[in-house]
Parts: C-alpha cells; sequence; structure tokens
C-alpha cells in the first residue's frame, strides 16, 4: 500500500476556493492533465455516487466515484473504479482549511492505493506531481492574484497562461504593456574617432547556453551605403541556438549571434539618402551580429517600420513573420480546402503558420506537447490539435481525415517527426522540413516518397530573402496582415540581453510559447 | 455552543514545531500570556488524563485536563476544569498539518463552550485573539529566518 499526502497554501479565502473543487466534474476545466470529463447517468457534480469518466490528456480513460463529500469540513472523497493506469483500491481525499489569520487557505490532497510490483515509487511519483502539484499550481494560477505570485526568476515578465478558462479571453491575456526604458537610447556614447559605445553579447566556443557573455563593443561610424543603429529590441529565434551550439557553421568565432532586431537610425553614411537619423527600422538577415546595442550595417539590409509596427513586434515577428509567408506561399501554397498538419504551432513560426492557413481556408491540424500549448494552438486557428498519447501521431491524422491524410505537413521537429510526417501525408502530399528542433535529421532512403508520391522541401530562410526586393515584398506583406490582424505577433517572454543565456534554455526546454524578445539594458 | 477557529501557517516543520508544543506543561516556554505551569500529582505531562495547573501573566489561574494526544496526528485536545473566564464545558483541539511543498506547516487551535450570552462576544475575541493568536503570532516569531 502506497500512502501519499500533498498539501500547499492557496493564497485565496477558501469560500474562493472551495467552489471550484466541490465540482466532482469541474476538473477537465481546471486540471491540466485532464482532457475531458462526464458525469455518467446524467448525474451532478455534488452528487454523492456519481462517477466522472474522463481522458487524461496523454488519453488514458479513467472512471471516479465521488464517495462523500461535505461542505462543513470542505472536504471530498473519491476511488478508482476502473483505470488504465494501474492504480488499484486507491481511495482520494481532498480537504481545505481555513488559515483564519490572513484569510487564505491550506489544501491537502492524500491518497492510498496499491501497484504492480516494483512500481510504487514511479507512479507514487506520478500521483504526485502531474495530478496533485500540477493541480495545485493551476487553482493557484487562477485564484491568486498576479501580484501574489511569486516570480521565478528575473525574466522581465512572461506570460502566466493559467490553466483554467473562466472566459473565452482569460488565457489569451496578453502582457502587461511593455515601455522601453528611456536611458537604453541615451546610454551608448559617441567618443572621439566617432565610434559608438554599446555591449554585445559574444561567443568564443559552441556550447551550452553559459557560453554567452556580454562585452563591451564599438560600432563604427557608418560607410557609404551603410547605417548605424541604436538597438531597442532583438527577436530571438532557434536559428541562434542552432549556431550556439555549432550545428549551423554560420559564426566564425569568437562571434555575435542573433539574426533579427528594430531600433532607430543613430546615424548614416555619407551620401546617403534613403535613410535618416531617428528613422524606425528593422533587420532579419545574414550576417549574425543582432545580440548587441549597437550596429553599424548595409543599408540594403534594412526594413523601414511603419507607425502602426512597434519595435518589439518588429524584432519579434520579422523573421518568423516573413518565414510563414514564404513556407505558405512560396515553398507551397496552401489553398483553401487543404488539411495542413503544423508542428509547434504554439511556438513563434508556428501560430503564424496556424493563422495564415485558417485565413487561407485550410482546415489546419496542429501537434503539440502539452494542454497549455494547445489552447494557444486552438487560439490561433487550429481547428484540431493533436497531443502526444496512445495512438502514434499518423494514427490520429487518420482519424480526423478519415484515413486520408493531409495536404502537406509544416515539420520544424526534424529528427524526431520526420518518418511520422511522412506518414501522415496524402497521396501527392507534400513534406515541408523547415527546422529541426529536435535534432539533424540525417541521411535519408527517399525511396519511400514514392509511395505516395511525396514531395519534399527543404526551404532556407536566406534564399527567399536574400535582395532587398524579395524582402521588401514579404515584409510589406507582412506588415498588412498585421494591421488587418491576420497575423498577431505574440511577444509573450520578454527579456534583457544581458540576460539572454536564460532565454535561450528556456527555448531549448520548450518553456516558452510565441516570440521572444531581448531588450538592451 | 459558542465555537472559536484560529489558524495560521508557522515557518517551520510540523515536526519540529510539534517537538515545542506537545508538551502540556510546555506554555510557559513559548506562550507569552502564560507565566508558569505545572502538572498535578505525579502524572507525566504526555499522560492521557493530567492536569496541568497554570498562572497567567496577569495573575489568572487555570487548571485544564489532556483529553487526547496524539504524535502521529500532531493533535491533542484538553478540557478547561476551573478559571476565571466563565466558561463551561470548554474543550480545545490543537492541531498541525504539514505543507509538502515548503518549510512550513498549518496550525489549528480551536475551541466549542458554553457561557452567558451577553458575555460571547467578548470570550470569542478573548480566546480567538489574545490566547490563540497570541501563541501563534509568537510561534511564528520563533521559527521566523
Amino acid at each position: 500500500m502506497v500512502a501519499l499526502f500533498c498539501s500547499t497554501v492557496i493564497r485565496a479565502p477558501i469560500d474562493v476556493v472551495w467552489p471550484l473543487l466541490r465540482d466532482f466534474n469541474a476538473h477537465e476545466r481546471w486540471h491540466p492533465a485532464v482532457d475531458r470529463s462526464d458525469l455518467e447517468a446524467g448525474r451532478q457534480g455534488d452528487q454523492v455516487g456519481s462517477i466522472r469518466s474522463f481522458y487524461l490528456t496523454s488519453n488514458e480513460h479513467l472512471r471516479e466515484q465521488l464517495l462523500g463529500l461535505s461542505d462543513k469540513d470542505h472536504q471530498l472523497r473519491y476511488t478508482i473504479v476502473e483505470s488504465d493506469i494501474p492504480l488499484s483500491n486507491y481511495v482520494a481525499e481532498i480537504s481545505l482549511k481555513s488559515i483564519s489569520d490572513v484569510d487564505q487557505t491550506l489544501w491537502c490532497w492524500r491518497s492510498r492505493f496499491d501497484t504492480p510490483p516494483g512500481q510504487e515509487q514511479a507512479l507514487k511519483k506520478l500521483v504526485a506531481e502531474n495530478v496533485y502539484a500540477a493541480g495545485f499550481d493551476a487553482i493557484r494560477a487562477h485564484v491568486e492574484p498576479l501580484a501574489n505570485r511569486p516570480s521565478s526568476s528575473g525574466i522581465l515578465e512572461p506570460d502566466q497562461t493559467p490553466c483554467i478558462e473562466p472566459g473565452p479571453t482569460a488565457w489569451q491575456r496578453k502582457p502587461a504593456p511593455f515601455t522601453i526604458n528611456p536611458f537604453t537610447v541615451f546610454k551608448s556614447a559617441s567618443n572621439s574617432t566617432g565610434e559608438l559605445e554599446g555591449y554585445a553579447v559574444m561567443m568564443d566556443k559552441y556550447g551550452a547556453a553559459d557560453v554567452l557573455r556580454r562585452v563591451p563593443i564599438k560600432a563604427p561610424p557608418p560607410e557609404p551605403g551603410q547605417v548605424r543603429l541604436r538597438q531597442t529590441a532583438i527577436g530571438l529565434n532557434f536559428i541562434d541556438i542552432y549556431c550556439r551550439r555549432g550545428y549551423f557553421d554560420l559564426l566564425s568565432l569568437p562571434a555575435v549571434p542573433g539574426m533579427e532586431a528594430a531600433g532607430v537610425v543613430e546615424s548614416v553614411g555619407p551620401g546617403s539618402t534613403q535613410f535618416e537619423s531617428g528613422q524606425r527600422v528593422a533587420y532579419a538577415c545574414m550576417p549574425m551580429g543582432a545580440y548587441t546595442s549597437v550596429r553599424t550595417m548595409d543599408t540594403a539590409l534594412m526594413v523601414p517600420l511603419p507607425d502602426h509596427i512597434d519595435d518589439i513586434t518588429a524584432a519579434a515577428g520579422l523573421l518568423k513573420g516573413v518565414s510563414a509567408l514564404y513556407l505558405m506561399q512560396q515553398v507551397h501554397r496552401v489553398k483553401s480546402g487543404e488539411t495542413v498538419l503544423v508542428y509547434a504551432p504554439a511556438g513563434g513560426v508556428g501560430r503564424l503558420l496556424c493563422q495564415w492557413a485558417r485565413h487561407i481556408g485550410a482546415t489546419v491540424i496542429g501537434v503539440t506537447s502539452s494542454k497549455e500549448k494547445r489552447r494557444i494552438a486552438k487560439a490561433a486557428g487550429a481547428q484540431h490539435v493533436i497531443l502526444p498519447g496512445k495512438k502514434s501521431l499518423p494514427e490520429q491524422v487518420n482519424v480526423l481525415t478519415d484515413g486520408r491524410g493531409v495536404d502537406v505537413v509544416y515539420d520544424a521537429v526534424g529528427r524526431d517527426s520526420f518518418d511520422d510526417s511522412l506518414r501522415a501525408l496524402a497521396i501527392g502530399g507534400h513534406l515541408v522540413s523547415y527546422g529541426q528542433a529536435s535534432g539533424d535529421i540525417g541521411s535519408k532512403d527517399i525511396s519511400p516518397l514514392a509511395e505516395k508520391s511525396v514531395t519534399l522541401s527543404r526551404p532556407n530562410f536566406v534564399h527567399y530573402t536574400d535582395t532587398p526586393d524579395k524582402m521588401a515584398a514579404l515584409s510589406g506583406q507582412l506588415f498588412d496582415a498585421i494591421k488587418q490582424g491576420v497575423l498577431t505577433i505574440e511577444t509573450d517572454q520578454r527579456y534583457a540581453l544581458s540576460q539572454v543565456a536564460d532565454a535561450h534554455r528556456a527555448l531549448e526546454n520548450r518553456e516558452t510559447t510565441g516570440s521572444s524578445v531581448l531588450i538592451p539594458d | 455552543m459558542s465555537q472559536v477557529f484560529t489558524s495560521t501557517v508557522i515557518p517551520t516543520t510540523a515536526e519540529q514545531l510539534w517537538a515545542v508544543v506537545r508538551d502540556f506543561n510546555g506554555l510557559p516556554d513559548w506562550h507569552p500570556v502564560v507565566a508558569s505551569s505545572c502538572i498535578e500529582g505525579d502524572a507525566r505531562a504526555d499522560q492521557i488524563g493530567c492536569i496541568r495547573a497554570f498562572n497567567l501573566q496577569d495573575g489568572g489561574f487555570i487548571r485544564e485536563k489532556l483529553l487526547a494526544l496524539s504524535d502521529y496526528d500532531y493533535s491533542c485536545s484538553y478540557s478547561i476544569l476551573e478559571s476565571p473566564m466563565g466558561v463551561e464545558n470548554y474543550i480545545a483541539s490543537f492541531k498541525l498539518i504539514p505543507i509538502t511543498d515548503g518549510n512550513r506547516c498549518y496550525a489549528e487551535w480551536t475551541a466549542e463552550f458554553d457561557c452567558a450570552e451577553e458575555a460571547e462576544a467578548e470570550l470569542i475575541d478573548t480566546i480567538g485573539n489574545k490566547v490563540f493568536q497570541a501563541g501563534f503570532d509568537a510561534l511564528k516569531e520563533r521559527f521566523k529566518e
């Protein structure tokens, strides 16, 4: 017999917490591990004896029966009647106590159960972490005022997506308005030789995020055909991580990574009439070197920013937005009525792919890893979202498409997804493999492509954006789409530029949603 | 029947807090309103049925009987045999509950009693705030970092 006891303090009055917990079927609304739940035989959520039949996001099915409910003691007990997870003789109790001197709530969750021999510790850990602790956090996110929650790190304010949706917009909450510190703009100083002092984040070897370090730098005065920028926001992209790890050979060390930023023109090179001091611009291009507060660059690389695109949106969205547009218009032209499979639909490019495909009139299926990300994907336009489960991805796609498969797959996962992506395609389908977040795809036998007459693309950002004309056309279209609300750039994470290593770790650990930006501090 | 319910969170583990508060004769060690205490007769302080006789800082004299003590539940109950408060059928319980996600625990002190109707409000305030909460505040101070 395993005995488990978990408890926590919820910083809200017991009268706020208890109504959420006493409804035996409400867990589908607040618990991140619960996908959907129904009460059997038309019974009520506070009816003792009622049975809730539910599926976890990992697809296991369980049936649990309410054994007792007490509003007087703020307590309920339930047992597992049937379970795909091997827990037997499971009886659990949830009880709340008022903490009277601060008007908060103690929440205790205890249980006893048997497991198959040898699985005691693993199942105890599973229940303690994935069920109880995850439930604590979800309720906490719902009822505690934001200001009361401890902040976990020095990052500027990640969007904490609550796991419960009291209204349709609650989990789409945007981060607090962000204003650029005016001191940032004036901190860099010009010296007597005309160089502009600032700082950059540099790496002198490939490796983990801690190879990134802050160094003082000087931006030279612009030559003819150049401008010098004071950067206000820098976009973080997965390609930065590929470069840091040495997977892409785009840097000669020591070097400053980064491909994308927005800022203000500080000065222009002699004879240049295209740009003027004070003008707002952005870029998303080679050469690397965007992780810096000041930078001198060729004017041909600059994209002028219209008034309705702020610096943060530009830095967060130019590379990803342009990528989404050429992927869906040039690499494969998505058409109304097509079915599109998008990996990482809650991520920076993925979210935009969902929005655009939905705008065109395609059916969008997202593939992601968590219930929170699924909700973001659905908000971005994915009609269906596949989570890891008992059934393989191709099997789940089969169910959703009546056995036909999808017309196109946008796959930035790479090694771990490549074979599944091929299997998910319809006859004549198109696999657009545009990233490798899980690792190098390696060598592949192309013979199986004939089984479905598959087209395979491996597009490279550079080839679609390497002239000012190409970039102007794509960026113009992007800015229009943002203005019309077709595409929205969500900057869910903001970090100080000097904290970029934290930003890299969060992106690598799949902790982020939408876009991340770095602010020179 | 009147009731008092007071609870708090103390910044130490239930085990460490229990080591302080389980001593039925230990009130002067941690409770600010208690001046001195002794166990009557030959009994020990963790013997069920033992009686503690103690003097308050303001001179009041109280005798209480230990009704229940559980190291497993971190709980105890006691009744008042003699006091200047004007209560009858007074039974109080003290209980700790561990909080597993931090170095802290929940503490609860409750009482039920009968009294004259006109005295009830003041008694609830005295017991809840000047006795129970004052004891909690002293424990919080004792274990604060």
